[in-house]
């Protein structure tokens, strides 16, 4: 498992200079699902983590009388990196769906492509918050069902489907995070998604 | 930066110390718009300032310079508003990033998915 972290370089791998666009994919899921998994075994860099404040009205860092309020929460996430081609960066966002997480969505992932939802299907309660949530704020998205080992039940996407009341036209993938082109064909299974999406609605212009 | 828990509190006064106690970021930072420098640090400077000069002689994106510094985004939008203000970086912004419903255009779509066959 480890093994794939060590071959990626320890410093820093800077970007090309002609880099001018980037572009973002957000990964949600519960707890252990296999985000940062997901993230590492595509990324071209190791996965980074950082952090974003906010306050209880989730507003960033606030301020009572000049002083600045004491009660702020701290909300971690990782990411990766793929670069697409010379001008094109593609940030790959590992961001659990926990409730209070979506109160920084719209900061930090409006203008994002689109999302993947990780799917363990022993926690499918974490699932349905994420998928809400998603459509709530018209994000497309797709359904990677990560097949744990593990797990000795083994239920058809059609059975994962039914059970999500997720409509017809979501695509639904199953994968291996830990397994690069597991996690490739994850990521083409959106974009084509997407991409047949900006088809339709260009087609309405 | 050691991995932290999804969600923990964090500290105000040292977020405090950093921005001199400013909260308003510029909002026109994403995450993953790209900085580069244009100028190297000079004597007297912020730390942080001089680092993310010294991080960005590539372009780096707001979010990378984030977790290189160890301080959070919005702290980071508020360091380099400082920087651009004075003309020492410069910001690539995303194509894409306008309201959160709209559809980037398939040719856009495109290139994505043929970086993504080719990796
Ligand atoms: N068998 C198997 N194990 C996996 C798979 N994906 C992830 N794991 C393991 O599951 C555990 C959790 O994976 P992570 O990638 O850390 O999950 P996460 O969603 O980032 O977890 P949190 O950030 O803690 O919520 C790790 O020990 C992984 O090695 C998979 O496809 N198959
Ligand atoms: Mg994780």
């Amino acid at each position: 498992m480890d093994s794939a972290t060590s071959e990626l370089p320890t410093h820093r791998t800077p970007l090309r200079d002609t880099a001018e666009t980037g572009l973002k994919i957000v990964v949600v899921g519960g707890f252990g699902v296999g985000k940062t998994t997901l993230v590492r075994s595509v990324s071209e860099i190791r996965p980074l983590n950082t952090e974003e404040v906010m306050t209880q009205a989730g507003v960033g860092v606030d301020e009572t009388d000049g002083l600045p309020a004491k009660t702020t929460t701290t909300v971690a996430f990782d990411f990766g990196r793929i670069s697409l081609n010379d001008r094109m960066v593609l940030y790959l966002f590992g961001a659990p769906g926990q409730e209070r997480f979506w109160f920084l969505w719209d900061r930090l992932f409006s203008g994002t492509l689109g999302a993947v939802v990780l799917v363990d299907t022993r926690r499918m309660d974490d699932s349905w918050y994420a998928i809400d949530r998603l459509e709530h704020h018209g994000t497309p998205f797709v359904v990677a069902v990560n097949r744990f080992d593990d797990n000795s039940v083994r239920y058809s996407l059609e059975e994962i489907r039914q059970a999500l009341a997720l409509p017809a036209h979501v695509p639904m993938v199953d994968c291996d995070a830990r397994v690069r082109a597991s996690g490739k064909d994850v990521l083409i299974t959106l974009v084509n998604h997407l991409h047949d999406l900006a088809t339709a609605k260009e087609a309405t212009l | 930066m050691t991995p932290r828990k999804p969600v923990d509190t964090g500290d105000p006064d040292r977020l405090y110390l950093v921005t001199g106690g400013r909260s308003r970021a510029d909002e026109s930072f994403d995450l993953v718009t790209l900085i580069v420098s244009e100028s190297a640090p000079t004597p007297g400077m912020q730390s942080e300032h001089a680092r993310i000069l010294e991080l960005c002689e590539h372009p780096v994106a707001v979010v990378e310079i984030a977790a290189e510094l160890g301080l959070p985004v919005t702290v980071v939008r508020i360091l380099l508003g400082d920087l651009l203000d004075t003309g020492r970086v410069t910001a690539r912004h995303p194509r894409a990033a306008a309201s959160v419903a709209s559809l980037p255009d398939s040719a856009l779509l495109q290139e994505v998915l043929h970086g993504l066959r080719n990796l």
